[in-house]
């Protein structure tokens, strides 16, 4: 059963108040607050289990390694992976983005090959390939966007005509939008092309299953979903991660060295040179479990009911002063909610409901070639998590309406 | 936490409304310089036109938030007729207000004035909004250095 109660008291930081007021964290879709089961898995593996892993012999490594492989199993699990091995741990979801481009670009990709991007694509799914396009003399092509922030799929067929790889977003970090994955997976693979997956955004908000996606790899990072900071994972077909050679050279990955050479190790070590975010592992390995006891099913239920709640809200109270950007439907969207209020930039309306403790991030959200599209410079993001409620929404609202009192509008 | 009333005051948000020398200059004679805040996406286009070691002419151009373009607003107005010593001196000066330079960095003399630009201080309580202030000298700076 979902009970939100329960769950917004499982969040320390979410029970503080500043100066008087509650916080409303309205942020998640830049990070998100961690549960106590997180904090106290970590904690504990630090204090009775901590030790280096895959080296050394004494039993307390031993454990601690098999701490770090159950983490991993964890999240094989939660996202029905076919095999542990195919989850590679990484920083964050921009390290297993890069990983990928960098590496397949660098021993698969010439000179004309073209790899296909969404115009509403992260940052961290553009550099690494204009990077690989300079030094490779790849082609970059780009899946536009409807009017109402949908992926436009009517010319998908020409565009990803003879492309060698397509890598797209499960869910845009600032409109909201849910895109239809196993569709453009089953086209892109009809035309040959390899599919990658920025799922960050919907990993952390939506049942995760990559058998059913059928991508070839997907990325997201432990943050964003209640895990800490420092860990991120690369799903990827066995076959795929066979053929991507590391980013890293170092220790752990190697199968052998001599003075004039090398071998790797096996996936998915051959990926995780050095010592890796071990307590970290540990913590996404609790947070996953944490979520996995709750329900993915019901927090995008409840995230679907408090996004609706939201929209109607902020549209009952502000009507035409508030443009809320991405798609209506509910279904096809998340609870990320990007707004322009009034002629207020997103700045100033931050700072004004930073006066009531109410977090939000106004900017560009590493999405500038998206927000040049949608003809905005900065928007006002609001993100909804399954530990908001709809009094956070109603603080919100308020928030915004004591805008007025500053720039008398 | 500061009141906001520090931050917004009726002279911020008179030239946020109403900004002063907007526009652009023909580029020669003028030079033209953008800056921008990577975090926030606030950008500016600066002219400048230098005759005889003075700024003759100076207007902005670009969008961001309220601190930002009241603060090139203000920064026109206070740069128009003096001369680039003047001006730097004026750039040391504002950047000491927002503590983000030590008055040692000043060139010998009295601080010139700073008048509305005053109103300004109250943005040092709010760290995160110093960036939004400066940008628009920063950009200055930088054109001075072309100029």
């Amino acid at each position: 059963m979902f009970d939100l109660a329960r769950i917004r008291n499982d969040f320390p930081h979410l029970q503080r108040s500043l100066e008087g007021s509650p916080v409303v964290y309205l942020d998640s879709a830049n990070t998100s607050q961690k549960p106590t089961a997180v904090i106290e898995a970590m904690k504990h593996f630090t204090e009775h289990s901590y030790a280096p892993i895959n080296r050394s012999a004494y039993r307390m490594a031993a454990a601690a390694t098999d701490a770090y492989e159950n983490a991993r199993t964890l999240i094989a699990n939660f996202i029905n992976a076919g095999s542990p091995d195919e989850v590679v741990f990484t920083k964050n979801a921009t390290e297993s983005l890069n990983l990928f481009a960098q590496g397949w670009s660098r021993q698969r990709l010439q000179q004309g090959d073209v790899v296909v991007l969404t115009h509403m694509e992260h940052h961290a799914n553009i550099v690494p390939w204009q990077m690989m396009a300079a030094e490779r003399g790849i082609e970059i092509r780009w899946i536009p966007l409807t009017d109402d922030g949908q992926l436009d799929l009517s010319d998908l067929d020409n565009i990803i005509d003879g492309a060698s790889v397509v890598s797209f977003t499960a869910m845009s970090n600032v409109l909201g939008t849910m895109n239809p994955v196993r569709e453009i997976v089953d086209r892109s693979h009809a035309a040959g092309a390899t599919v990658m997956v920025d799922a960050c955004q919907s990993v952390p908000h939506a049942v995760t299953d990559v058998q059913a996606m059928g991508a070839d790899l997907i990325a997201f990072s432990g943050h964003k979903m209640l895990g800490p900071s420092g860990i991120g994972v690369l799903w990827g077909r066995p076959d795929i991660l066979d053929q991507l050679p590391p980013l890293m050279g170092g220790g752990n990955m190697i199968d052998d060295v001599r003075l004039d050479t090398f071998s790797c190790a096996p996936v998915p070590a051959k990926f995780e040179a050095g010592t890796p975010p071990i307590i970290e592992a540990i913590g996404l390995g609790a947070a996953v479990e944490y979520l996995s006891s709750i329900g993915m099913a019901e927090i995008r239920q409840h995230e679907m009911e408090l996004t609706q709640y939201a929209l109607d809200t902020l549209t009952e109270r502000f009507g035409s002063d508030i443009v809320i950007h991405g798609p209506r439907n509910i279904e096809e969207r998340g609870g990320v909610l990007s707004f322009a209020f009034r002629d207020l930039h997103p700045h100033d309306v931050s700072q004004i409901l930073d006066e009531k403790n109410v977090c939000v991030r106004a900017g560009h959200h590493c999405a500038k070639p998206l927000m040049r599209i949608i003809e905005a410079h900065a928007t006002v993001r609001a993100s909804l998590y399954l530990y908001n409620d709809t009094n956070d929404v109603d603080i919100l609202a308020d928030a915004l309406t004591s805008a007025d009192d500053i720039f008398g509008l | 936490m500061p009141g906001l009333e520090d931050l917004y005051r009726e002279i911020i948000l008179d030239h946020y409304r109403n900004p002063r020398n907007r526009g652009e200059l023909e580029t020669p004679p003028a030079i033209s310089v953008d800056g921008h805040n990577p975090l926030c996406g606030d950008e500016i286009t600066l002219y400048v036109l230098v005759e005889d070691g003075v700024v003759s002419e100076i207007k902005t151009n670009g969008q961001g938030c309220s601190i930002s373009q009241s603060s090139a607003s203000m920064m026109t107005q206070a740069i128009r007729g003096r001369t680039l010593a003047e001006a730097e001196a004026l750039i040391h000066h504002f950047k000491h207000m927002m503590s983000i330079e030590d008055h040692h960095h000043d060139e010998p003399g009295e601080a010139p004035a700073l008048g509305d630009l005053e109103a300004l201080q109250g943005v040092v309580k709010f760290p995160v909004r110093i960036k939004c202030a400066v940008l628009a000298w920063n950009t200055l700076s930088q054109a001075l250095e072309s100029a």
